[in-house]
């Protein structure tokens, strides 16, 4: 079920069929793993089975002599290139292959290249690696004890695992009003580590050519551009000499983003070799060692008034990095966004203390469709309203009607100093209260809890901030987050789009191409997308934190006016007016006053590839180019209600329905925007309900294949029930806002809600996620667990 | 050893098959039909399903040598179904529905649903349609329009379904 509204989308808009599915349902898609090149080998890494260990002595001698392997890459061969280590995104540095220790279960050893896969993987079992087992660090809570082993005793002079401390709104403040607050409360709440585990692994074809110095390089890359910078500053090897190439993706979801040491070893590998050499990772080396998500342990406090007026919002975080500080986010925010945690109501007072360590862990913390950290943001502050609504005895949805920040509040500045460009979150949450007939679903809750029955209405409002980012404040290791494009036109008036952006599934073929045909009035089928090449593509930093559309999308809009506007002037000499006395119709220009008189864009293509004399100065073809800057964040928000019923007898969830309505602005194509909703929602349900990356006493990943680590499948999932308002941004050129994450940030709490609703009578008012069985059952028993350590 | 099958309504052979290799392996790198996808290789995720006599299998848990004389029919034969340069209506389908996002699940649910539309009468009930679709994941799409794809294909004409 849809609920649309008017909103006078463009006609170039509107729920256009995919471009790139022709390819996909004859399987005809080119993934990194369907590639094959002439003579290529193939690599595979030996894993370290200790979370913590000294590594005594690597012997790769059988290996070596196994009849169809070609190299047997460690870290000394590696240390011998200044390879050995690599610097992560966020300033820190990672093993590439363990030289000294190993610090996850998981981590790489050293790398095979054999003539076959099978080969590589037989060959691993012949290197004899001694480890000396030294104490894990598995509970981030201990990472600070005075007694806890240190990690990173790579670092010279490091004696403890803290990263960082970062800190966000005012103290003193935040302090003054929760004194003065008629009533405070309190919880600790766990954003549990999750993995985004794509269908696609990662994986890499590296083709070093000796004679032209060429490295050419398939990845599993969400940021192609960033990528071969990397490489550049890494390896040494020269910029122009290196081409990423990121083909078709299997998803990515954020956990493609960072460079592995896996790509780098292939790199390696056909550097030693002279053959191409393709890696690519299984299930289990997927889960276990690439870009995890989460893992935020916090505590929040709100301060509010008796009738409900929610004053003040304070946080403590403990954040999990795992072993290597390697989140994937803008330089200046070791947290992310998580300052947007203030959610989407008018506060008095905020403030927030974030404090990062190292564990025995994979790395990440930025992966999953997270926006930087807003989902561990709306998690937290939709909880606690929650929490407080408990405490007051009022209704969730009135005590958020009542905080949110009202229209003519925009643009509006947070207490942590974000700008949220525009909203209509009232008749937002009201639209989605109407469509789950929320008045009727309390009356039904009351008697069914009449009767013992358990269920439970979860809301949730949450307001994101995407599309970085204004290159003046944001950068990944000093690359600014601004974005290219080309558009070429053709003589024939077909156009050639080229964009720094890399689609992972969002379907940037269709939406982009419907941009440009949007300005220029011109059939989106006639614009033909390029991505993905750094070849054949301008510079940009890539596809993450919902920021393609925000940030590409607008430099397509910019790029295609400019086009436009240079159409203009070729018109002007082929209508013999004045350019200012064009008008532009959406498919023509054409001489005010005499609508008759007037040429389309395939016309003036013609005309500007022609002997057609042009005014001095005018430059022949349409072609043109821009880079974008974005001025501001967008800020998409979103209303969902979530309605489950819960078996006190087996602690089962049954996940009744899940109504959404998204605000993202103008919507380019609502056939795909309703499809990145779902897959939000979707994640929103495991989330909350089932999927977990825990660890036991050893350091042991207890979520290292899909048997452990549960992922929602058509059973799990309700239909879904859309809903949407517009409220465009003010500030980007079509007014669109962004949408790849939303669903991802504001479904957790809705479900979460809705369980800890449904469990009232037992009196509960907090169980951190996932609520499997076994948790809801120890919660109703009062005795909820710690859901990132085994079982105790 | 060497490995005969019918793949797609071809005879196909592939030889030097080690034992241990499985018939998706087979397939993606002796056979050059890489439609069938690996994702997990532990037959947790269906994106490997293609059928085996008619039953859908993942293909990373049959060794190849138990398809030895048997039929076995991918995402690439399903064109050929409806001949060489039409889409299958379940292809079809998933395209009008918007089904498909970065699509490596892809190939594996259009078998399964293939599969499904092949046994059924009419179009299938909700709750049918998403056990036949249990074995298969996807991360992007929350499965609501690849329900709907099946809907669709199910309620148009077609030969093979």
């Amino acid at each position: 079920m849809t609920a649309t509204e008017q909103h006078g989308a463009p006609a170039a808009f509107g729920p256009m069929r995919r471009k790139e599915d022709a390819r996909f349902v004859r399987g005809r898609g080119s993934y990194v793993d369907d590639i094959v090149l002439p003579g290529m080998l193939h690599g595979a890494v030996l894993r370290s089975p200790h979370a913590h260990a000294r590594i005594t002595s690597i012997d790769t001698a059988a290996a070596e002599a196994h009849p169809k392997v070609k190299a047997v890459i460690t870290g000394q061969t590696l240390a011998g290139l200044n390879l050995a280590w690599m610097p992560t995104l966020s300033n820190d540095t990672q093993a590439v292959l363990a030289t000294d220790k190993v610090r996850f279960q998981g981590q790489e050893v050293a790398f095979v290249v054999a003539e076959d896969r099978y080969s590589a993987r037989d060959a691993l079992e012949l290197i004899e690696v001694d480890y000396e087992a030294l104490p894990a660090v598995v509970d981030a809570r201990r990472a600070l004890d005075a007694d806890a082993p240190v990690i990173r005793d790579d670092v010279d002079g490091r004696t403890d695992n803290h990263i960082f401390d970062w800190e966000t709104g005012a103290a003193a403040r935040t302090e003054e009003v929760f004194r003065d607050a008629e009533v405070t409360v309190a919880e600790d709440i766990l954003y549990p580590r999750v993995h985004p585990a794509p269908l696609e692994t990662c994986g890499a074809v590296a083709d070093f050519d000796k004679v032209t110095g060429k490295l050419t390089v398939w990845e599993t890359t969400q940021a192609p551009h960033a990528h071969r910078t990397l490489y550049a500053i890494v390896a040494g090897l020269p910029e122009h000499k290196i081409r990423v190439i990121s083909p078709d993706i299997g998803g990515g979801f954020g956990g493609k983003v960072g460079i592995y040491p896996g790509y780098v070893c292939a790199v390696v590998g056909s550097i030693v070799t002279g053959k191409p050499v393709k890696w690519v990772e299984d299930r289990s080396e997927n889960l276990m060692s690439t870009a995890f998500a989460r893992d935020f342990h916090m505590r929040g406090e709100v301060a509010a008034s008796r009738d409900g007026r929610i004053r003040a919002v304070r946080v403590s975080v403990l954040a999990d990095h795992g072993a290597f500080n390697g989140t994937a986010q803008p330089t200046k925010y070791p947290a992310g966004f998580f300052g947007v945690f203030t959610g989407s109501y008018d506060l008095e007072a905020a403030d927030c203390k974030v404090t990062g360590v190292y564990t025995n862990k994979a790395p990440g913390g930025v992966a999953y469709a997270c926006s930087f950290r807003i989902t561990e943001a709306v998690y937290l502050v939709e909880r606690m309203v929650d929490v407080l609504a408990y405490r007051l005895g009022m209704d969730p949805a009135e005590l958020r009607m009542r905080n949110l920040l009202r229209p003519d509040q925009f643009p509006y500045s947070s207490q942590t100093g974000w700008v949220y460009d525009s909203g209509d979150y009232q008749r937002q949450l009201a639209l989605a209260m109407e469509l789950a007939g929320y008045q009727e679903l309390r009356a039904e809750q009351r008697e069914r809890r009449e009767r013992g029955e358990l269920m439970g209405i979860g809301v949730s409002f949450f307001t994101e901030a995407v599309g970085a980012g204004p290159r003046k404040h944001m950068d990944i290791l000093g690359l600014g987050m601004a974005d290219g494009a080309d558009l070429q036109m053709h003589p024939t008036g077909k156009a050639v789009l080229r964009i720094s952006v890399q689609t992972q599934g969002q379907g940037h073929e269709t939406t982009f191409a419907q941009i440009v045909a949007n300005e220029l009035g011109i059939p989106a089928d006639d614009v033909e997308v390029v991505h993905g090449d750094t070849d054949s593509t301008p510079f940009g930093l890539g596809t993450y934190g919902s920021r393609s559309t925000p940030v590409s999308g607008a430099a397509t809009a910019v790029v295609a006016r400019k086009v436009r506007e240079r159409a203009r002037i070729v018109a002007s000499a082929m209508l013999e007016v004045s350019p200012d006395d064009l008008e532009w119709d959406g498919a023509r220009w054409f001489v005010r006053g005499d609508p008759d008189q007037g040429k389309t864009i395939p016309e003036i293509a013609f005309a500007a590839h022609s002997s057609l004399e042009l005014p001095d100065g005018v430059e022949g073809h349409l072609d043109a180019q821009t880079v974008y800057n974005p001025p501001s964040l967008t800020y998409p928000s979103g209303a969902y209600i979530c309605v489950v019923e819960v078996d006190p007898g087996t602690g089962g969830v049954k996940l009744r329905r899940l109504v959404a309505v998204d605000d993202c602005g103008v919507r380019i194509n609502p056939m795909i925007v309703e499809g990145q909703v779902h897959g939000g929602l979707a994640d929103g349900v495991g989330m909350a309900l089932m999927q977990v990356i825990a660890f036991d006493s050893d350091g042991n990943c207890l979520g290292g294949s899909f048997m452990d680590y549960l992922l929602p499948t058509a059973m799990e999932c309700p239909s879904w029930e859309l809903g949407e308002t517009v409220t465009p941004s003010p500030h980007h050129p079509i007014g669109a806002k962004g949408v790849g994450e939303s669903a991802t940030v504001g479904s957790p709490p809705a479900v979460v809600n809705a369980v800890i609703d449904a469990l009232r009578p037992y009196g509960v008012r907090h169980a951190d996620m996932p609520l499997t069985p076994a948790q809801i059952w120890r919660t109703i028993q009062g005795r909820p667990f710690r859901t990132d350590l085994a079982i105790t | 050893m060497r490995v005969t099958m019918t793949v797609n309504g071809e005879t196909m052979t592939a030889d030097n098959v080690w034992e241990g290799e499985s018939l998706l392996f087979v397939l993606r790198e002796r056979l050059a039909l890489p439609g069938s996808k690996n994702a997990c290789e532990q037959g947790e995720c269906g994106s490997c399903t293609v059928l085996l006599d008619d039953v859908p299998v993942c293909a990373c848990l049959v060794a190849a040598g138990q398809a030895a004389g048997r039929q076995v029919l991918t995402v690439e034969g399903l064109r050929a179904l409806a001949g060489q340069e039409q889409l299958h209506p379940v292809q079809q389908a998933f395209i009008d529905a918007g089904a498909v996002q970065c699509g490596f699940c892809t190939p594996g649910l259009i078998v399964q649903a293939y599969h499904l539309l092949r046994h059924s009468r009419g179009v299938p009930a909700d709750p049918d349609i998403r056990e036949a679709l249990a074995g298969n994941l996807c991360r992007c799409t929350g499965y609501e329009k690849i329900l709907d794809a099946v809907r669709l294909a199910a309620g148009r004409p077609g030969d093979a379904v």
